[in-house]
């Protein structure tokens, strides 16, 4: 995907990102920049804008002021050109909802199809791959309720799969997940940047950070440091993200 | 509408009379058939959408919507325009007016649906008391079924096939935004414009159903069936086919038992439909109470 020479291509970027509620900033002048291949890992406090800052950068939610490309599109354009692919969190899923999940994984093709989301063969084996990639083949036919919480976490990223993105946002995929999940996740998001997607998920497993992130992000409403995970993932760093007692305005 | 053998027979001559005679003999009405015929297609239309009210979480919206076209249907009648059109605008205008008081008001969503379709309905209540129309209450309320006119047998047919068509062509494309909106808005769908085509269908849909079963009940239409198979089924598909044989089966022995019993049209559709509600609620194979309760004395072994 990368042509020997010149730079990897940015994949992700923002600039003075700002985000509010009513008023109330969520995110605030954040800008980073994640070049193709990078996995980056996003750490804060819970109410640190985390979910607020992905669902900003994927274009979901309009921010305040400050601007976001991916692929160096804006946001509506590179959705359209299926370059973003969304993983939610577990309680933003209706999970009684009558699907199968090889169903949930189609879903991930529906950008990609006619305008009557008739499956065509490529789709079909696209959604079949994913199943393999994620070990979920055999499941395929089961409600999305009937399956563990690990399981439903590769479903998703499954669709992810399909979709075929170049720039993968996950909230909290390792939690409520069991070990072999989260190293099949990690193993997964590897493959797929070494092949020049980039990913960047939010996460409370810290431990887990160091052994396959290579950039972290470290966020409490403002950016609070950015860059490889050797320089930024420190004691010193982490004790400001989640040591410090919140600041007053 | 009187009584088919004088007012004391009826109830007492069921008992003797044989399922054949009892479902034969109306058939040979042509005003029966019609409204068998028109029923049995509404309820279709209405079982379908049901599936994505129930999945979406908008039964309230769709109580609330079907009150709010009242003042539109009466408005239409009064200039001689089809009575969807004006549905159409007072159903769509409703909620535009829920969601800009939810925005610019601190007044929670809820307590914002029950002012806004009151006032709508309350607002077309006035206007029939006080328009030199044809328009009868009586009829928008419960429904009239069995007196239907020509020219709303044609509406209620054409604005039945829209809403089918449209189903059929963005269906899926709704489905995703009732599952999982963001995804759709990541894989470059327009939410907005599919929150207002939903929105849009389920105005048409609440105009269909009012021919059968009136303001008061259309919302039955627009809930009971999806409940009803979301018990049933854990697939879509089936789920929209069970629903549509519910409310077929619901509406039409409904219209014979309110011919044979001289009640209410509308009561006895929407009370079948809600025995059958009941029926799945205990006996769904999966997600029945006795299948529940089966379950927690005898845990599966996994």
């Amino acid at each position: 995907m990368q042509q020997t020479g010149s730079p990897p291509p940015e994949r992700l970027a923002a600039r003075a990102l700002t985000v509010a509620y009513d008023g109330v900033p969520a995110v605030e002048q954040v800008s980073l920049i994640l070049p193709a291949g990078c996995l980056c890992g996003l750490v804060g406090m819970n109410g640190a804008g985390k979910t607020t800052l992905l669902r900003a950068l994927g274009g979901f939610i309009a921010p305040g002021s400050g601007s976001v490309r991916i692929d160096g599109l804006p946001p509506a354009l590179a959705q359209r050109r299926q370059r973003l692919a969304y993983v939610p969190q577990s309680e933003q899923v209706d999970w009684d909802f009558p699907i199968r999940v090889r169903d949930v994984v189609m879903l991930g093709r529906y950008g990609r199809m006619n305008l009557l989301r008739w499956p065509a063969a490529v789709d079909r084996r696209a959604v079949e791959q994913a199943l393999e990639r994620v070990d979920l083949s055999n499941l395929a036919e089961r409600p999305i309720g009937a399956l563990s919480g690990g399981q439903r976490k590769r479903a998703f990223l499954a669709r992810a799969l399909a979709q075929e993105a170049t720039v993968l946002l996950l909230d909290e995929p390792f939690t409520g997940v069991d070990l072999p999940t989260v190293q099949l996740i990690i193993t997964v998001l590897r493959e797929l940047c070494a092949a020049g997607a980039t990913a960047l998920l939010a996460t409370h497993d810290l431990e887990a950070i160091p052994t396959f992130c290579d950039r972290v992000l470290l966020l409490n409403r403002r950016l609070l440091a950015f860059g490889p995970t050797g320089e930024v993932f420190t004691q010193a760093n982490l004790l400001r993200t989640f040591g410090a007692a919140p600041a007053l305005p | 509408m009187a009584p088919p053998f004088g007012s004391a027979i009826p109830l007492v001559s069921l008992v003797p009379l044989s399922l054949g005679r009892w479902l034969l003999e109306p058939l040979q009405q042509g005003f029966l058939m019609r409204a068998l015929l028109l029923g049995g297609l509404v309820a279709v239309v209405c079982a379908v959408l049901s599936c994505y009210m129930t999945l979406k979480g908008w039964a309230l919206m769709g109580d609330a919507v079907s009150h709010a076209v009242l003042p539109g249907v009466v408005l239409a009648y009064a200039l001689g325009l089809p009575y969807a059109l004006g549905a159409f605008v007072f159903g769509v205008g409703s909620v535009g007016l829920m969601g800009w008081i939810r925005q610019h008001t601190r007044v929670k969503e809820d307590t914002v649906i029950g002012l806004v379709f009151t006032g709508f309905f309350a607002l077309g209540l006035v206007l029939i008391s006080r328009m030199p129309s044809g328009v009868d209450l009586a009829h928008i309320l419960f429904g009239n079924l069995l007196g239907i006119t020509d020219a709303d047998v044609v509406q209620t047919v054409a604005i039945s096939l829209v809403v089918l068509v449209l189903l059929l062509v963005r269906g899926r494309d709704l489905l995703l935004f009732c599952f999982d909106p963001c995804h759709a808005r990541s894989i470059g769908l327009r939410t907005g414009r599919l929150h207002y085509l939903l929105l849009t269908l389920l105005s048409l849909a609440a105009v269909a159903g009012l021919q059968a079963v009136g303001i008061l009940l259309v919302v039955a239409m627009l809930v009971s069936p999806g409940a009803t198979a979301y018990l049933l089924s854990d697939r879509f598909g089936p789920m929209t086919l069970l629903a549509v044989l519910s409310a077929v089966l619901a509406t039409l022995s409904g219209i014979l038992i309110s011919y044979w019993l001289d009640a209410s049209t509308a009561g006895c559709i929407v009370l079948v439909q809600t025995g059958l509600f009941l029926l799945a609620a205990v006996l769904a194979p999966r997600h029945g109470l006795l299948a529940r309760q089966h379950r927690r004395a005898s845990p599966p072994v996994r």
